[in-house]
């Protein structure tokens, strides 16, 4: 009773999540099969077997040299027909979920993302219908369901199961598809890539703004404060929504979900929306007037005041305790 | 160039979401509704792409009658014609959706002709499914990407931005094309006076949705535990900066 894993990673380099799907595989049945898909993933099959693959499915192909989501979707539902595994697990990302859909769609059957718990062990695997929970709104909600199918295709959310080394064989094999050559309308045709330097989902510190910066020019100070401590400046949606930042800068649901080693929430209320952008951060200080505001009240540590004379005091605190080194 | 903008009606995120007692919805008694933010940008594109290129725009919901409101909210920055598939609920399973929405379009279509460009959102902020514009995609067998954060039709080529954590990637994809926006692709506008009144008089087409129940049910939602913090005040106003930057030390994240 197989629980195949479909491996995500971007021309070779492993998407860690994909270890979390592993040991949410595992959870279920030990006999665990890995599922990578172009030759880039061929080097990954040792990682994999640390984690827990027993056997590695390899597949090759032109079309999969870079991404593709169609291309990916119908080389992974090749995949299940051929395996029959009981279940299909991906990671929760964007690109799982997309591509777990796109093999949902070619085999017309149900797809449950975004899991957090996996009701199943090796005695109900066998069950037509499986109990799980997951999480809607961006994991402000969790939604117990089912789902019937002959295969389960599922995603489970990042973070929501830890990646566990196992060891085992990780036999490699390899797994014959057939694409279309119209699959190519959908594989990635130019890359820019990113600048080096720390980002908003990487940074170890993010200094984010809210309405109560109250205007573009007021992040400055914000800009200044996360300048000096190597980290970035965030902000909410009502701020994008406003026009004052762009829309790279949001945390939130519908922006980049963070998790710094410290979040310095200055004059944002912490609507849910946000809330589930920043709960990952380590830990969180806000300073804000109001001391009901949600965001201070779900803060490790809170400043009440006025972030346009609080901000500028820490700068000028970090610069004084710097000079006197 | 003829568009459709698929989108759904959902509860306006407070500072909370409470659950109805039998636990089958979230408890809109205090919650306003909203376009899903992925499906407001959505609408907005359209907009944009048919301003730019000409031509004709369709807004299309599965949902309670309430949802005509979002289909009006979208006429009024610009949409052209708006289409209502009543549900007695809030929505349906992700399956049945989807196979509502395809059938709708191809009768649409069989009428009016194809859409060259159908827009979906992302995710909906709600149930956050992440594949009914997938599987519409599929049942029309058309090109979808998720997550696209640019587009620019040249031709009869979209060119499609997407970001990812390595930077951003490029698609060109033939049309006709599906595609799943991200907020963040444009700032949506807000209505005018005039476009509010004009959206009163547009025509709603109802069609009934058609799609059998698919395999994932619902059984109940579930609040999460309350995050429950001990938040330790540093301190008021200016005079709490030695005490922020002791924290910052403390982190060892003052270098």
């Amino acid at each position: 009773m197989t629980v195949l894993v479909v491996i995500e990673h971007d021309r070779g380099k492993l998407v860690s999540a994909s270890l979390e799907a592993l040991a949410a595989a595992h959870t279920i049945d030990a006999d665990v099969a890995a599922l990578t898909l172009g030759t880039a993933a061929d080097e990954l099959a040792t990682d994999l077997a640390a984690h827990g693959a027993a056997t590695v499915h390899q597949v090759h192909h032109d079309l999969l040299a870079d991404y593709g989501p169609e291309a990916w979707g119908e080389a992974i539902a090749q995949a299940i027909r051929a395996l029959r595994p009981v279940a299909v697990i991906a990671c929760g990302t964007d690109r799982g979920n997309e591509v777990m859909a796109q093999a949902a769609a070619r085999l017309t059957t149900p797809l449950v993302v975004n899991c957090t718990v996996l009701n199943v062990d090796q005695q109900t695997a066998n069950a037509e219908t499986w109990s799980l929970t997951r999480s809607r709104w961006g994991g402000s909600l969790l939604e117990s369901c089912t789902i019937t199918a002959t295969v389960k295709l599922l995603t489970v959310t990042p973070h929501a199961f830890g990646a566990i080394p196992t060891a085992a064989a990780g036999t490699v094999a390899s797994l014959a598809v057939e694409l279309d050559p119209s699959l190519a309308r959908t594989v990635v045709v130019e890359r820019v890539e990113r600048a080096a330097g720390v980002t908003l989902s990487t940074a170890p510190l993010v200094v984010g703004g809210g309405r109560g910066v109250g205007s573009p020019e007021g992040f400055a100070p914000l800009e200044e404060l996360a300048a000096l401590l190597g980290g970035v400046v965030g902000c909410s949606r009502a701020v994008t929504n406003n026009g004052w930042r762009n829309h790279t800068d949001q945390v939130g649901q519908t922006g980049t979900r963070i998790a710094p080693d410290l979040y310095m929430a200055c004059g944002i209320s912490g609507a849910i929306q946000h809330w589930v952008g920043a709960m990952a951060s380590k830990k969180i200080l806000a300073i804000n007037t109001d001391p009901e505001a949600n965001m201070v009240t779900k803060a490790d540590y809170a400043v009440i005041g006025d972030l346009h004379a609080v901000v500028p005091a820490i700068t000028a605190e970090i610069r004084l305790r710097k000079s006197r080194v | 160039m003829r568009i459709l903008v698929c989108v759904k009606r959902v509860p306006a995120p407070g500072a909370k979401i409470n659950i109805t007692a039998d636990g089958q919805a979230v408890d809109a008694a205090y919650l306003a509704f909203t376009t899903s933010p992925h499906e407001e940008c959505a609408v907005e594109e359209a907009v944009r792409l048919i301003e730019a290129h000409g031509g004709e725009s369709t807004v299309l919901t599965l949902g309670d009658r309430a949802a005509e409101e979002q289909l009006r909210y979208a006429a009024s920055i610009g949409i052209n014609k708006c289409v209502l598939l009543p549900i007695d609920v809030s929505d349906w399973d992700p399956e049945r959706t989807a196979a509502a929405i395809a059938a709708a379009i191809q009768g649409i279509e069989a009428v009016e002709g194809a859409f060259d460009v159908i827009l979906f959102g992302n995710e909906s902020a709600d149930s956050g499914n992440f594949q009914i514009g997938i599987r519409v995609a599929h049942t029309l067998s058309r090109p979808m990407v998720n997550g696209i954060k640019g587009i620019t039709v040249d031709g009869t080529t979209v060119s499609a931005r997407r970001e990812s954590d390595a930077g951003v990637e490029l698609y060109h994809v033939p049309m006709p094309a599906v595609f799943g926006v991200k907020e963040g692709i444009n700032l949506p506008r807000y209505p005018t006076l005039k476009g509010r009144l004009a959206s009163k008089k547009v025509t709603v087409d109802a069609v009934a949705p058609t799609g059998a129940p698919g395999g994932q049910q619902m059984v109940m939602l579930v609040q999460t535990a309350e995050q429950t913090s001990h938040t330790i005040v540093l301190g008021h106003g200016p005079e709490a900066a030695p005490a922020v930057v002791d924290l910052l030390e403390e982190l060892g994240l003052l270098k």
